[in-house]
């Protein structure tokens, strides 16, 4: 790594995202994005897939980028990525063409969650198989938030969302969350991590060391949102920390090294793997967020509760494991 | 169309919307109800409240200190809520 960031580094850079975007208020895609940008290393470009931060940050006709920036549709923001890394690449080999006085550029596809574990999932395995030099964002607020709250592959369990009700058969969503980040992670790219904005400068030396690394990159970083998840708004930051004090999102990085994908805790998780105490019941996170509340009101259901927390450890320890802590 | 008939190459599809004003021409300041007050009293300079606000309504004053833009601040509350030695209060606008 060439230099170390500090905080106080990362805030004297200038924003990239300009404000006057209409993102709601205290949606943590703003500051994802802002922090992204404030990680680069000069000349970007960058892909948008369909979502609310496509749509929060150019409505016509303004714009709130201040760095070259193209939106394309749900399924194919990877494919658009891996053109413009391979343009840049054509360019430079005949030293012709626009992009070819640049060094290097940084080229970054940000997604949600349904451009990702959904709808855009095979343009995104192709671009990894492929091996682009790129980096994938990908901000998960756990549904198709921008079209109204529908669930998607990245919903967890008994979350209330308008296509999974919480009713009295049926307590809301009735499958998993998908394990996206290990999903991609299996496809031996270089880097793989996942990050919350409660741990700012974790999540910039990720995205940092994922534009480094040569080849594609991969980052799952948290993005709760005020309106689907049913809290006030500045319970964000709170929230996205809680996801990982409760291990529902465990930080870790995956690098792919002579032939083996090697797996790291993040020091956030790593203080939990070495204390267990320090695991948070993840009660505490549900219970701070609307879209749970049919868990605890009218009744308390221990039963779905219990179910979640079991779901919760398995996952951990599956990560434990992976990081050889176990 | 018949088989012949050329279809128009990359050059001359028309190229797609481009939005040309910057977005800081529109104010999303009068969405609050609250505005985030700085004690700079109690302020160590962390900076923390500039980095965690989504709208980057959070300038940097040249002495260090962290000023709230209110042109865009839309009153989320996420600086007062994270500030680790509450400098930050929220006031009805």
């Amino acid at each position: 790594m060439a230099e170390k960031l500090t905080l106080k580094d990362i805030a004297k850079k200038p924003d990239l995202l300009m404000s006057g975007h209409r993102l709601c208020a205290g949606c943590a895609a703003g500051t994802i994005v802002r922090l992204a940008l404030k990680a680069t290393r000069g000349p970007v470009i960058l892909a948008n897939a369909t979502g609310c931060l496509e749509v929060a940050t150019t409505i016509f006709p303004y714009s709130s980028w201040k760095v070259p920036w193209i939106h394309n549709a749900f399924e194919n923001v990877a494919a658009t990525a891996s053109g413009i890394e391979a343009a840049f690449r054509a360019m430079k080999k005949v030293n012709k063409g626009p992009l070819a006085k640049y060094e290097h550029i940084d080229v970054i596809a940000f997604a949600g969650d349904g451009g990702t574990y959904d709808i855009g999932f095979q343009a995104l395995s192709g671009a990894l198989e492929r091996g682009h030099d790129f980096l994938y964002i990908l901000y998960d607020n756990e549904a198709y938030m921008n079209t109204g709250i529908q669930r998607s592959g990245g919903t967890p369990r008994f979350a209330w969302t308008t296509t999974s009700p919480a009713g009295k058969v049926i307590p809301g969503k009735r499958k998993w969350k998908k394990p996206i980040a290990r999903v991609v992670a299996e496809h031996e790219i270089p880097y793989v991590a996942t990050a919350s904005i409660a741990y700012p400068m974790d999540f910039v030396r990720k995205v940092r060391k994922g534009l480094e690394v040569e080849g594609p990159a991969f980052i799952h970083v948290l993005s709760p949102c005020t309106r689907g998840w049913r809290y006030p708004p500045e319970k964000t930051i709170k929230i996205a920390k809680l996801a990982v004090e409760t291990c529902f999102l465990p930080l870790w990085e995956a690098e792919f090294k002579d032939g083996e994908i090697v797996y790291t805790l993040s020091a956030p998780s790593e203080r939990i793997a070495r204390k267990p105490e320090l695991k948070k019941p993840i009660e505490e996170y549900l219970k701070l967020q609307g879209r749970f509340s049919h868990l605890f009101r009218p009744k308390k259901r221990d039963d779905l509760i219990s179910e979640i927390q079991q779901w919760v450890d398995y996952e951990w320890r599956l990560i434990l494991k992976r990081c050889g802590k176990l | 169309m018949s088989l012949e008939e050329k279809l128009p190459g990359w050059k001359e599809i028309p190229i797609g919307g481009i939005p040309f004003k910057p977005s800081t021409e529109y104010k999303t300041g009068d969405w609050k109800v609250f505005k985030p007050v700085i004690n700079y009293e109690k302020c160590t300079k962390c900076l923390f409240c500039h980095i965690y606000c989504p709208d980057g309504a959070i300038k940097i004053k040249e002495d260090g200190y962290p000023e709230p833009d209110y042109d865009f601040c839309k009153g989320c509350g996420i600086c007062a809520e994270e500030c680790p030695v509450k400098a930050i209060e929220m006031v009805k606008d």
